[in-house]
């Protein structure tokens, strides 16, 4: 298709477009107008009723904790999938290759850029933590969490060596990460049924709202969550370097 | 709608249009966490301090470090010359970061 055709092709389907959202843009709802009666109603009687202040959390760990157990399934085999393809490609003999990565630094690394990451990795974790256990007093929770906290490693990657990051994040701990947290979530859902009456039920009592301890299973649903993403997104990017690091073309 | 409203949606149809117009593949990426930053600035202001930290940590750490381990990944597949991932028409200096 010759570059005339494809500006023709984006013009009318760009027009097309435009067209059709401008009319959804019209009949949307203002802002703040909420119409839905389910969520008002959820809002109302449920939410609240859990103690959580942060209710987007209490929706997504405790009223609708299945959906979310889906989510996580589908993040642990999006990461086993490249786990399997990844280590299958890798070659056998990584002894000099690893040598090689030994001496591999990030050139940029100044001495300042590796003071300043060594405090970045501690403020890193702190926050990281801090939203994990607060994700159903203040937005945040899990998901956020574990993404907070694989940056810390990166960090680490950044200043210092690829073996570092090696060292600070073996293999087994983030391969327990992404499997306890997986399973801990599953283990939480199979609690409800053995305390209360359904799968992934809040059998813990719920406490005083603003508490640290209160909102019954869900900081523990996301201590869990936050646990397999760090987990899973360490995993992922180890698998990734170890391939361009360890198993670098023979020729450079 | 109020003034902070309409600068997020203005920052945000800047930088994402800023993408699509970017040729190089490391380049679009730095910039999608710059596009990733004013969508949390939209979120924010929209009220929705949730979403808004999942898109910064997400644009900020998670899609970043795997995109960027993944055209280093490709790097490494080019035998020699720069690799369609990493190449710059204009400065080719983007590798001066790395090795």
């Amino acid at each position: 298709m010759s570059a005339r055709a494809r500006t023709i092709l984006f013009v009318v389907a760009g027009a097309g477009l435009l067209a059709v959202l401008l009319v959804g843009l019209g009949a949307l709802p203002p802002f703040g107008h909420f119409r839905g009666a389910l969520g008002h109603a959820v809002m109302a009687r449920e939410l609240g009723a859990r103690h959580a202040t942060d209710y987007v959390t209490a929706l997504n760990f405790d009223l609708r904790a299945f959906d979310t157990i889906g989510e996580e399934a589908i993040l642990f085999a999006a990461v086993t999938g490249v786990v399997m393809l990844m280590r299958h490609m890798r070659e056998e003999d990584q002894s000099q290759r690893r040598r090689r990565a030994e001496d591999h630094r990030f050139q940029g690394a100044s001495e300042a850029l590796r003071v300043q990451a060594l405090l970045m990795v501690v403020l890193i974790v702190a926050f990281g933590i801090y939203l994990d256990l607060h994700g159903s007093l203040t937005p945040g929770g899990g998901f956020q969490a574990g993404v907070v906290l694989s940056a810390g490693p990166a960090v680490v990657m950044l200043a210092g060596r690829y073996l570092t990051l090696r060292r600070v994040a073996p293999d087994w701990v983030i391969e327990a990460f992404e499997s306890g947290g997986a399973a801990g979530f599953v283990l939480i859902g199979i609690g409800g049924l053995i305390f209360g009456d359904a799968f992934l039920q809040n059998f813990l009592p719920y406490g005083t709202p603003d508490q640290l301890l209160s909102a019954g299973t869900m900081p523990l649903v996301s201590i869990a969550v936050g646990l397999e993403v760090t987990g899973g997104l360490l995993l992922i990017f180890s698998e990734f370097l170890d391939q361009s690091l360890l198993s670098t073309t023979e020729g450079q | 709608m109020t003034t902070l409203q309409i600068c997020a949606l203005a920052v945000v149809c800047v930088s994402g249009t800023a993408i699509a117009l970017t040729p190089s593949p490391l380049r679009q990426t730095l910039l999608m966490a710059i596009f990733g930053f004013a969508l949390t600035a939209l979120f924010f202001a929209f009220q929705a301090p949730d979403v808004a930290l999942s898109e910064l940590v997400v644009a900020g750490v998670a899609m970043p470090m795997i995109i960027l381990a993944a055209l280093r990944r490709l790097a490494d597949q080019t035998p020699k010359g720069d690799p369609p991932g990493v190449q710059d028409k204009h400065s080719g200096s983007e590798r001066q970061g790395e090795r």
